[in-house]
Order: structure tokens, then C-alpha cells, then sequence
């Protein structure tokens, strides 16, 4: 699936974008077979060469002023094809040909997307969006992105500005916190990838090796707020000026231990009034736990019945792990269990006894030493 | 450490100072209701000034991921709030983390790392109004005398700032473990004349357990942040580690017991200190009496001899009182095994609560 975008400047050149299931009928004549292989899915060729509006004679360097091009984003997976300019030139060579460094995989954390919601809910007025950098570090399979941070930015209908300047500052600040984190890539509030993307994108090609875009939608189109990632890659009739595309990524989302836990604390917030919850005491935990617990239990119970009378064809894959589940539960004669119990108990209440009894000796030593 | 406190304070204070009403509050929706003013908290002169403090998700979620990626073992990694006071509440919006070692790096400037980092985040419209530090805890020891400085110089500078300590190894066990705690207004009095003699303590009646206060915090989030939540409860796995109810505790409690015996060792050796001293005036006090006496003696016999009396001399010159031992740590340490005492008697009732319920599922088997 490909998107196209929409670049800000630059003298005309043939599109040839082609979204591989949905190619939409587009009559004609095949420009350039696909770009890099690693990056692109196989493009269908199948694009549609759509008459370049006036060839905007645009300055080609890289003036931030946008022909009035139509704009054409759109993310969903059956875009059309759409008019296409080049920026050509101004990309850097070395950084988009290559393959992808860390596969296709990104994978978040949670507080990145959090801190992009906030920065959005903090936005100056009349800004319509806010882009931010996006730090993290680099693996074989996949690319961790682990921090951000907002960029100021201008953006309006002609020209797009972003304080670069700022942006490296930050980054400094950030390094001597966290020296293994990188420059990623950037993201971006709202749901398209507009034709100032694409500068902005390419602001950010300096910056880091082909670098990731992502794009969280806060405006909650379809109701929902979707979260994608993309990788610009080069795309256009080889000799001539090349076009650029976004190729989408798969997007997972990783935690570590205590951040999950962390979220399922704080997603208690949605069921709760005025939004606010307050920090569980210890036996309530315990209590929340099993419940949670209970409510796995009875689905997979629910499941086995259903199985067992016939509403559900049995599968074979859950039947054993169901199988591997009831196997855990140990085996324990009654007495060793008792005495494990107990002698369990004895410790944990002795242990109690202890601690109850160096408070008591400490306020005692208070007292006497005010004498 | 200490000295990069006092420098960090040195700068929070500046900002303090240079606190402007911008309108930069007025645009963040993740505060509550209304007039999210930046007057302080009206609290009386012998209450504290916060009752309550707010934190955002986002802050929650920065704590971890910085000790999480930075702190190892028993390091411990700090950071500061920003937030907002809003009546009696304390509202923490955002934070940064604090480089470490940097005693590595001679040339690095705490409080220039400070400012820029603030100024910065101004721009983006980030509150950047000091609120407080958070430093992360090892199985709950951070009652210390450098925590206790920096506190009060915080406090001295912010009125309603407060510390937050978040313990990761009890957060791996399940639960969220984070706290609030400010120092009582009777210790700030205590810590502002900067006397901590015996007397001083006794006039001021701080026992341990009023060194800090536990302020109860509440977590917020806005309406978009919860429905990111929903989203990535939608996309997330579900969580496949229940830890919080495994049974196995021996480990940990291990650890916590040790680390109380220590303590327990530093207090025991501090009072032996103390009966010495206690022994040693009360010696003193004898040997007055006895040069007292004797003196008067002389003097009666010149008397009736008919010299001069001898001089009354000095008796403070001729014993100088020993030197009382040092209160104040004695008072941390008693304050630490408090708080030790607290979590373990917190963990056991969460295990034998665990343990009674393993054992009435068995039962139920049986």
C-alpha cells in the first residue's frame, strides 16, 4: 500500500504511484517499475499517469512555498492514484535508496503517543497541527522509537517553517540523559500527509538516515484514533526526477513490564466519572488481580461450553493450550500443601511480628531519648 | 550530590521569581475545571499548603520509562515536575529526567541544563513552572539527609512543592508504586535555623513519624488521552504476567529484611552513642559536685586559718560538657526503618491475603 505525496516544490515529472490491491482504473501507460524492492510493496503497475497540472516552473531549491498543486493525500489503503509532483532534486542520495534499516517493524511505546497528545492538547491557537521528533534506537528487525519531543512549527497555506534550530538543541538536552537514543524520524497530529510533510520530511532526512513519519490522528476521524507509521521511498521513472512516496509500517507497540502496568493504571481513567482515580491500596490490588483472573477464567469457560455444545467448532490450537493450562495446576497431596501453607503463613506473620515490633522499639527510643 | 541540589534549587528559585501569567496554562485541557490560575495554594500558616496532588498519565508513564531505561540497580535516577498549583491541589503536568553521572563530565552545568531545558519546553507551550523533583527508590530507602536538604530547599523556594518517589521493584511486582511526600512545617521551622541540635529538635516535638507527609495523589487524564487509552487497549496484547499474584515472596522479602537489619545495626549503634554520652555527663555532673565540695572544704579551712578564700573558678571552664550526639540522623534513620516497617507489613498482608486464597482453592479441589 502506498501513499503518494504531494511534494511542495519543483519542476513537474511523471507520477507513477500505484497502490497495489486498489488500483483504481486508471487508464494508461506504465512509467517506472517499482522503487527500492526492500521498501516498497510490490507495486501493481498499474499506475495512472495523471496529466501533470501546469508544471509549476517552481524554484527548485527547496523554498517552502507549495505550487498550488492538488493535494492529494489520503492514507486509507484505496487511495487513488493521485497527481503527483517530485521534489526530486533536494533529496539526498545516500539516505532513501537503501533498505530500510530495521525492517518493516516499529514499534512504540506508550508514552511517546501520550506525549504527542498532549503537545497536540497544547498546541497554539490557530495551528491546525503539531510535529515533534521522534528519538529512539535501531535493531536488526525493527526500529524502538522510546522518546519525543515537539518542534515549534508554522505551518500555513503556502510555507511551512520549523524551528530547526530548537529541534537540535533539544536533541542535545536530551542525549545527556539518554546517549543511546537517535534521531528516528518525525510525527505529526492529524490524518493526512499533507504536500508540507513532504519538506518536512526531508528536514528530517538530514538529520537521520531515512527516517520514519508518523501520524496520529487526534482529529478521531472514523471515530477512532489511528496511529500510523510511514517510510518515504523514492518512486518515478528512473534518469528522470524521482517522486516520493510513503510507504506505510506495521505498527506494535511495546512495553516494558512496569509501563504496562503503568497504562493499566491509568486507563482506569476512562471509567471513571471525572476522570481521575486515586492509587489502590495493597489488598485491593490483590483483589482487582483475581478478579481479572476470574473474567479470563469464565471466557475460557464460556468457550468450552460452547465448544461442548456445539455452537463453536472445537479448534484445535485452543484446545491445547487449554490442555497445557489445566496441566500447570501442580499436583499437591493435601498434607504437603498444608505444611507448605502453613509454614508460609508462620513466616510472613513472623516477619509482621518483627516490624510491628522494631516500630514500637523506635518510638519507644524517641521517647526516651526526649526525656 | 548535595551541591548539585543546592545549585538546582538556586535556579529554581530564579524561575520562581520570574513566574509570568501567561496564557500558556489556559491552553492545556489536561488541568480541570476552570481557572487554572497560577496564584499558590492559600493554605493556613500551620497547614500544609497541598492536599492533594494531580498527576497526568504522561508523567506517570515518563517516571518509568526513565528509570526503566536509565537507572540500574541501586542508582538512583531523579528528575523534575512541572506542573501547576490550582487552589489546594498540586497539579503535575510534565516532567524531564536529570542526566546522571555528572561526575563524569566535568563541564556540565546542572542548571544551565535546567534552564535551557525549561525554556524550551516553553515554547511548546509545556508549564513550566517548578513544581517539585522525583527520584526513584531502592526497596523504599530514600530517607536520607540529601533528600532532606533538597526537599527543603524546594520547599523553602516553592511552598507547595512535593517529591515524588516512585519504586520500580514494587511496580514490577504489580502495582503502580508511587508517593508524594513533603516535609512538615514543623521540621521546615527546624531546618530554617538551620539548628539541629538536641534542644532545637525537642523544642520543635519531631518525632519520626512527622518528619514528611504522605500527600495522597490521584491520577488525571484528559478526554483525548483516554481515548488513546481505548485505542491501545484495543491494539495491545493482553497482559500475560500476573506477578502480582504469585506466591513466591521470599526474595523480596529477604532483601527488605536486610535491609532493615542494616539499619537497625546504624540505630543501635547510635544509641550506644548516646548512653556513652549519657554516661559521660552524668560522670561530669559527679566530678563537679566532687571539686564543688572540695573547694568549699579548702575554703572552710583557710577560713579558719585565716587566708584568703581561693577563687571560685569557671566550672564550665574546667569541664567542658561532651558533645551531645548529632539528633538528626538518628531521626532519619528512625524514620527510614518506619518506612521500611510500613512495606513489609504491606507486602505480608498482600501475601497472606495470596496464601489464604491458594489455600481455599485447594480446599476446593479437595
Amino acid at each position: 500500500m502506498a501513499t503518494p505525496a504531494t511534494p511542495a516544490s519543483a519542476p513537474a515529472a511523471t507520477p507513477a504511484p500505484a497502490p497495489a490491491p486498489a488500483a483504481t482504473a486508471a487508464p494508461a501507460s506504465v512509467p517506472a517499475p517499482a522503487p527500492t524492492p526492500a521498501s516498497a510493496p510490490a507495486p501493481a503497475p498499474a499506475p495512472a499517469p495523471v496529466p501533470a497540472p501546469a508544471p509549476a516552473p517552481a524554484s527548485s531549491s527547496d523554498s517552502a512555498t507549495a505550487p498550488a498543486t492538488t493535494a492529494a493525500p489520503g492514507q486509507t489503503p484505496a487511495s487513488t492514484p493521485a497527481p503527483a509532483q517530485t521534489p526530486a532534486q533536494s533529496l539526498p542520495g545516500p539516505a532513501l535508496p537503501g533498505p530500510f534499516p530495521g525492517g518493516r517493524v516499529v514499534r512504540l511505546h506508550p508514552v511517546i503517543l501520550a506525549s504527542i497528545v498532549d503537545s497536540y492538547e497544547r498546541r497554539n491557537e490557530g495551528a491546525a497541527r503539531v510535529i515533534g521528533t521522534l528519538l529512539g534506537t535501531v535493531d536488526k528487525h525493527s526500529v524502538e522509537v522510546t522518546n519525543c519531543f515537539s518542534v515549534p512549527h508554522n505551518e500555513s497555506e503556502d510555507e511551512v517553517a520549523v524551528d530547526m534550530e530548537f529541534a537540535k538543541n533539544m536533541y542535545e538536552l536530551h542525549k545527556k540523559v539518554s546517549p543511546n537514543e537517535l534521531i528516528l524520524g518525525w510525527y505529526a497530529t492529524g490524518h493526512d500527509i499533507t504536500e508540507h510533510s513532504v519538506l518536512i520530511h526531508e528536514y528530517y532526512s538530514r538529520e537521520a538516515p531515512n527516517p520514519i513519519h508518523l501520524t496520529v490522528d487526534t482529529s478521531l476521524q472514523n471515530g477512532r484514533m489511528s496511529i500510523k507509521a510511514y517510510v518515504s521511498t523514492l518512486m518515478g521513472v528512473p534518469g528522470r526526477t524521482m517522486g516520493v512516496m510513503f510507504t506505510p509500517l506495521t505498527v506494535k507497540y511495546a512495553y516494558y513490564d512496569t509501563e504496562r502496568i503503568g497504562v493499566d493504571l491509568i486507563m482506569k481513567t476512562c471509567f471513571s466519572p471525572n476522570r481521575v482515580i486515586g492509587l489502590s491500596s495493597d489488598l485491593q490490588q490483590v483483589g482487582g488481580a483475581s478478579a481479572r483472573i476470574q473474567d479470563a477464567l469464565s471466557t475460557v469457560l464460556q468457550y468450552a461450553e460452547d465448544v461442548l455444545s456445539g455452537k463453536v467448532s472445537a479448534d484445535n490450537t485452543v484446545g491445547r493450550f487449554l490442555m497445557s493450562l489445566v496441566n500447570q495446576v501442580p499436583k499437591i497431596v493435601p498434607d504437603d500443601f498444608e505444611t507448605m501453607l502453613n509454614s508460609n503463613i508462620n513466616d510472613l506473620l513472623m516477619v509482621t511480628y518483627l516490624a510491628n515490633l522494631t516500630q514500637s522499639q523506635i518510638a519507644l527510643n524517641e521517647k526516651l531519648v526526649n526525656l | 550530590r548535595q551541591n548539585a541540589h543546592a545549585q538546582r534549587i538556586f535556579s529554581a528559585k530564579k524561575m520562581a521569581s520570574r513566574k509570568e501569567g501567561t496564557g500558556s496554562a489556559a491552553t492545556s485541557s489536561s488541568s480541570t475545571t476552570g481557572p487554572a490560575g497560577k496564584g499558590k495554594g492559600k493554605g493556613g500558616s500551620g497547614d500544609s499548603a497541598v492536599k492533594q496532588v494531580q498527576i497526568d498519565g504522561l508523567v506517570v508513564l515518563k517516571i518509568i520509562k526513565h528509570y526503566q531505561e536509565e537507572g540500574q540497580g541501586t542508582e538512583v535516577v531523579q528528575g523534575v515536575l512541572l506542573g501547576l498549583v490550582v487552589e489546594d491541589r498540586l497539579e503535575i503536568t510534565n516532567c524531564f529526567p536529570f542526566p546522571q553521572h555528572t561526575e563524569d563530565d566535568a563541564d556540565f552545568d546542572e542548571v544551565q541544563y535546567q534552564m535551557e531545558m525549561m525554556r524550551s519546553l516553553r515554547h511548546v507551550n509545556i508549564d513550566h513552572l517548578h513544581v517539585g523533583w522525583y527520584q526513584s527508590t531502592y526497596y523504599g530507602s530514600f530517607v536520607t539527609r540529601a533528600l532532606l536538604d533538597s526537599q527543603f530547599s524546594y520547599q523553602h523556594a516553592i511552598e507547595e512543592s512535593v517529591v515524588l518517589i516512585y519504586d520500580p521493584i514494587k511496580t514490577a511486582q504489580g502495582s503502580l508504586s508511587l508517593k508524594a511526600y513533603r516535609l512538615t512545617p514543623k521540621l521546615m521551622e527546624v531546618c530554617k535555623e538551620k539548628d539541629f541540635s538536641p534542644e532545637a529538635l525537642k523544642k520543635g516535638n519531631i518525632t519520626f513519624e512527622h518528619m514528611f507527609e504522605e500527600v495522597p495523589i490521584v491520577i488525571k487524564n484528559s478526554h483525548l488521552i483516554n481515548v488513546l487509552m481505548w485505542e491501545l487497549e484495543k491494539k495491545s496484547a493482553v497482559a500475560d504476567k500476573h506477578e502480582l499474584l504469585s506466591l513466591a515472596s521470599s526474595n523480596h522479602l529477604g532483601k527488605n529484611l536486610q535491609l532493615l537489619m542494616d539499619r537497625v545495626d546504624e540505630m543501635s549503634q547510635d544509641i550506644v552513642k548516646y548512653n556513652t554520652y549519657m554516661r559521660n555527663t552524668s560522670k561530669q555532673q559527679q566530678q563537679k559536685h566532687q571539686y564543688q565540695q572540695r573547694r568549699q572544704q579548702e575554703n572552710m579551712q583557710r577560713q579558719s586559718r585565716g587566708e584568703p578564700p581561693l577563687p571560685e573558678e569557671d566550672l564550665s571552664k574546667l569541664f567542658k560538657p561532651p558533645q551531645p550526639p548529632a539528633r538528626m540522623d538518628s531521626l532519619l534513620i528512625a524514620g527510614q526503618i518506619n518506612t521500611y516497617c510500613q512495606n513489609i507489613k504491606e507486602f505480608t498482608a498482600q501475601n497472606l491475603g495470596k496464601l489464604f486464597m491458594a489455600q481455599a482453592l485447594q480446599e476446593y479441589n479437595n
